[in-house]
């Protein structure tokens, strides 16, 4: 036995080490199967040794890259800056658009009492390492436990989601990346509402599962976090449908073009709290309308009595209809009646030389520059003196008149000046 | 104090410094974790932890050297993943010692044939993986044989540069 052992002594070593590690990883197999994820020190070791390496690596390299960038290679810098500015202009137009929408939203979503789900808090890190190997897609980022970073905290960038929080040590983070053969997030379709789960494959790409192969999803369509998972808040980008093919078991095969770019990743944004509360529309009390009739330019001012705009009952055709071309009223709920409801009147007043304003548009309707605005909510009575004073905005809320007839009372919100920098 | 490696034969048998043996295969786990961060192709098409685990296999001479170097390099490997520790380390065992006795065996100092060698030990190593990760870890795994030739070639090609450049690093006992 000894001559044997003695004759094959290579042999005999190479298969104790292979069976130590294979009994070693049978027994990860085993603990990962029940549910057990703990932390290996080892693993710790490891990552300790390697990252402060990649840290500074990464430090070096953007520093050099940023004494490039930010002091000698400015060249392009004014007419960026140019073309930013531009943009910001068309930007803010199209925020003015979507907080309309939003604004209408949360309307809807407080009749219903949705709960909606808000990042309240994000920490941004930057990408020093990766596993090294195609089937572990996982990167390293260099915030941790210290920073606050807890395990299956969100991972995003401005262009979409990430990946999850996978392992946190104290100054360094694992991220599982959306595209790894073992994650998996729950998205739902823009258009179609149609809800899948998306899971990463063998060799990279990122497929949707659980799409009934009787339903139509075109290329290109649009793919949102639905939050199912408890990770991604609703409504995150995910990425768009790239391919779509008949999979198995009656399921289609949705090929997914990741809306982050996954394989050059530099800075993230890890997701560490969400506040969920419920949709109110209180705090909505400027319009988006309003905004925009601001940031327009103005037209030749047109005197109008604003009073008796103003004083034009809302419900009344004169009010819903525009009697005059430049004064029309919105008014949502139930008609001044006096019945118990909520009825909103909107007026935005046009300020006139004199200091008198009249009601220029309405909601959507702002065909009209406007420099002064009055937004009135009433149920009962018109709003009595509506009068906007040139170069003022005013909120002006009305209270619900009560049976006994009392005057009604204004609240007014006045900023220093209209013409104070946007 | 330097590291020695004997095998016994009548071949020769190269020695490495402390700071050779333990920093090139850090450094090659360093460089391939960092690498595909700015160019992401780069995990798919070369394993530098396996270049340099053949390049010492074959330098030493010995296969108990070289089957411990390889599960070392490869464990280290393992714990930077997410995947259970150990894919990494058998098979980077197996071409350890495979690689050693080669060099026993034969003359694994001209450029073709260590190509030829590198070639062969990436199919091997990616044949061990692929039936750990799919057998025992029942990881989803695709066998590719373009993938893996192509694959093979160029890290035979950055193998043979490689080990131009780490054969300065080479002491004769």
């Amino acid at each position: 036995m000894e001559s044997v052992l003695g004759r094959y002594r290579n042999l005999t070593i190479l298969v104790g080490v292979l069976f130590l590690q294979v009994l070693g990883l049978a027994m990860q197999v085993k603990r990962n199967s029940n549910q057990a994820q703990d932390t290996r020190l080892i693993r710790i070791w490891a990552v300790g040794a390697i990252s402060p390496f990649e840290r500074g690596l990464v430090w070096i390299q953007s520093s050099s890259s940023n004494l490039w960038h930010n002091y000698f290679y400015l060249r392009g810098v004014r007419a960026e800056n140019r073309q930013l500015k531009e943009q910001i202009e068309h930007m803010r137009l199209e925020q003015v658009r979507l907080s309309e929408d939003a604004a209408q939203a949360r309307r809807l979503q407080t009749l219903l009492a949705f709960k909606e789900q808000y990042i309240a808090k994000t920490i941004a890190a930057q990408v020093i390492g990766s596993s090294g190997s195609d089937l572990s897609r996982v990167v390293y980022i260099d915030k941790g436990e210290d920073a606050g970073i807890r395990r299956d905290m969100a991972v995003i960038t401005a262009d979409g989601i990430v990946g999850k929080v996978l392992t946190v040590y104290p100054s360094v983070s694992q991220v599982l990346l959306i595209n790894d053969q073992s994650s998996g997030v729950g998205a739902i379709l823009e258009k179609s509402r149609l809800q899948g789960v998306l899971r990463g494959t063998a060799n990279g790409e990122v497929v949707l599962e659980r799409v009934m192969s009787d339903e139509q999803v075109p290329a290109g369509e649009t793919l949102l976090t639905s939050g199912g998972d408890q990770i991604f808040p609703k409504g995150l980008p995910v990425g768009t449908v790239a391919k779509v093919s008949n999979g198995k078991d009656l399921f289609l095969s949705i090929n997914v073009k990741p809306a982050a770019n996954l394989s050059k990743l530099e800075e993230v944004l890890v997701l560490v709290e969400k506040q969920e509360r419920q949709a109110t529309a209180e705090d909505v009390r400027v319009r988006a309308a309003d905004i925009l009739a601001q940031r327009l330019p103005s037209v030749p001012e047109k005197p109008v009595d604003a009073q008796a705009a103003a004083s034009a009952t809302p419900g009344s055709p004169a009010a819903n209809t525009g009697a005059k071309p430049q004064a029309q009223a919105k008014t949502e709920g139930k008609p001044p009646n006096g019945t118990p409801g909520k009825a909103q009147s909107t007026a935005t007043v046009k300020p006139s030389g004199t200091g008198t304003g009249a009601i220029a548009s309405a909601p959507g309707q702002s065909s009209k520059p406007a420099t002064a605005t009055t937004i009135a909510k009433k149920t009962a009575t018109p709003v009595e003196g509506a009068t906007g004073a040139a170069s003022k905005t005013s909120i002006v809320e009305v209270k619900p008149k009560p049976k006994s007839a009392e005057p009604a009372q204004s609240t007014s919100q006045t900023p220093p000046s209209e013409n104070s920098p946007q | 104090m330097p590291i020695t490696y004997t095998s016994g034969e009548q071949v020769e048998v190269y020695r490495f410094s402390i700071p050779v043996t333990v920093g090139v295969p850090l450094l090659a786990l360093f460089l391939q974790a960092f690498i595909p961060l700015r160019v992401p192709r780069f995990a798919v098409y070369f394993d530098l932890p396996l270049l340099v685990t053949i390049f010492f296999a074959m330098a030493r001479r010995s296969p108990i050297a070289g089957l411990f170097t390889g599960a070392i390099i490869g464990l280290a490997q393992d714990m930077l993943g997410h995947n259970p520790i150990g894919i990494y380390g058998i098979a980077k065992t197996v071409v350890g010692y495979g690689a050693s006795s080669l060099g026993v065996k034969l003359d694994v100092e001209n450029a073709g044939a260590r190509l030829l060698v590198t070639l062969g030990f990436y199919l091997v190593h990616s044949a061990v993986y692929f039936t750990v990760a799919r057998g025992m870890v029942n990881m989803t795994q695709h066998w590719s044989w373009l993938n893996g030739i192509v694959a093979g070639f160029a890290n035979a090609v950055l193998g043979v540069i490689l080990y131009f450049v780490l054969d300065k690093f080479k002491q004769r006992t």
